[in-house]
């Protein structure tokens, strides 16, 4: 099935949770409403037609301007060999978003991930603590915004540079 | 009196403890097993058949309590930084570090990076710098003998005041 095929019946089942479908995009894409998104994964995951097993990548992007940060869920289905992009925009000031690691368990380690860079709170996730960075690190990284603390744990982070043009 | 020259055997040689002490030490200098990133790769080269730090008497050991030397290769990022500083406070005086690659010297090619500690410096006192990304087997050799020059000028019997300046570990 397409990407087209199944935003069309994502559509008629879940009529007003999914919306913006991109089909001409290299990997086609649509927009979940944030409240449905453990819903409409559970249902991809197990309808027959569709069976998502797979998880390949959970990420996150920040849109400054449009005060949002967008959670991307990459799905992938062996048994079909088809696959799926899911899309879903978060307040940026408060981003909250329900987990979906009852549906595929390797979300465990993406969800931290995208907590650790992002600051997104994925509600329900069973051990949602930074993944990479050292626990006491301050502010988000990724976040288009975030400001390099002066130093980290005693640890000056500056250094004159060496090359001049290397610093933007 | 008699100089001493050229009236002992040719199996007896005079010279003072200090100079002994140090040749000892600079001919036996036990790197810790110990890399970060893609120098790791040149250093276990250096250690290797073709560059040898074998035959220099540096041989690696496995914990930073029988190591004299600290070779810190690769990119160091925070959350090692601190883990580096604790190795280092485990290993018995006197000690010495080397500095291998641009990253360890100054952050290298990710200076820029949130993440990424500007320079192993700034952590730890480092005798030796090996410039290069990665530096050749060659170049960390030459860092290795030049830690051992270092060595043979120290004086650790006398406490002199010029000689409190050259010791490093001191």
């Amino acid at each position: 099935m397409d990407a087209k095929e199944t935003y069309a019946s994502l559509e008629k089942l879940f009529p007003g949770k999914v919306r913006d479908f991109k089909g001409d995009a290299i990997e086609p894409y649509l927009n979940v409403e944030k409240e449905h998104i453990v819903e409409i994964c559970r249902f991809l995951r197990t309808a027959q037609s569709f069976r998502y097993e797979v998880l390949s990548d959970l990420t996150a992007l920040d849109w400054p301007k449009e005060e949002k940060i967008q959670v991307v869920y990459h799905l992938f289905s062996y048994a079909h060999n088809h696959q799926i992009v899911l899309k879903v925009d978060l307040p940026r000031d408060n981003p909250k978003i329900a987990t979906v690691e009852e549906q595929w368990k390797v979300a465990n380690w993406f969800e931290r991930e995208v907590y650790d860079l992002f600051g997104v709170i994925f509600e329900g996730h069973s051990d949602l603590r930074r993944i990479m960075l050292p626990e006491d690190w301050v502010g988000f990284p990724l976040r288009k915004d975030y400001v390099e603390q002066e130093e980290y744990d005693g640890i000056s982070t500056q250094r004159a540079p060496l090359v001049e043009k290397l610093l933007r | 009196m008699k100089p001493l020259i050229n009236s002992l055997p040719e199996t007896v040689f005079t010279t003072n403890v200090d100079h002994l002490l140090n040749w000892g030490r600079a001919s036996s200098q036990w790197y810790m097993l110990f890399g970060l990133a893609c120098c790791a790769i040149e250093l276990m080269q250096t250690g290797g058949p073709r560059a040898d730090l074998d035959r220099f008497g540096a041989v690696p050991r496995a914990t930073p309590r029988q190591s004299d030397l600290m070779i810190v290769a690769g990119t160091l990022t925070y959350k090692m930084a601190k883990r580096t500083k604790l190795l280092y406070d485990q290993m018995p005086d006197p000690k010495y570090v080397i500095s291998m690659g641009s990253c360890s010297n100054c952050g290298g090619l990710f200076q820029l990076a949130y993440s990424v500690c500007k320079g192993v410096d700034k952590i730890v006192p480092v005798d030796v710098y090996v410039p290069g990304c990665p530096p050749r087997p060659e170049a960390l050799t030459e860092g290795l003998l030049r830690i051992q020059d270092k060595m043979m000028r120290e004086r650790w019997l006398v406490k002199a005041p010029e000689a409190e300046g050259d010791g490093a570990g001191a």
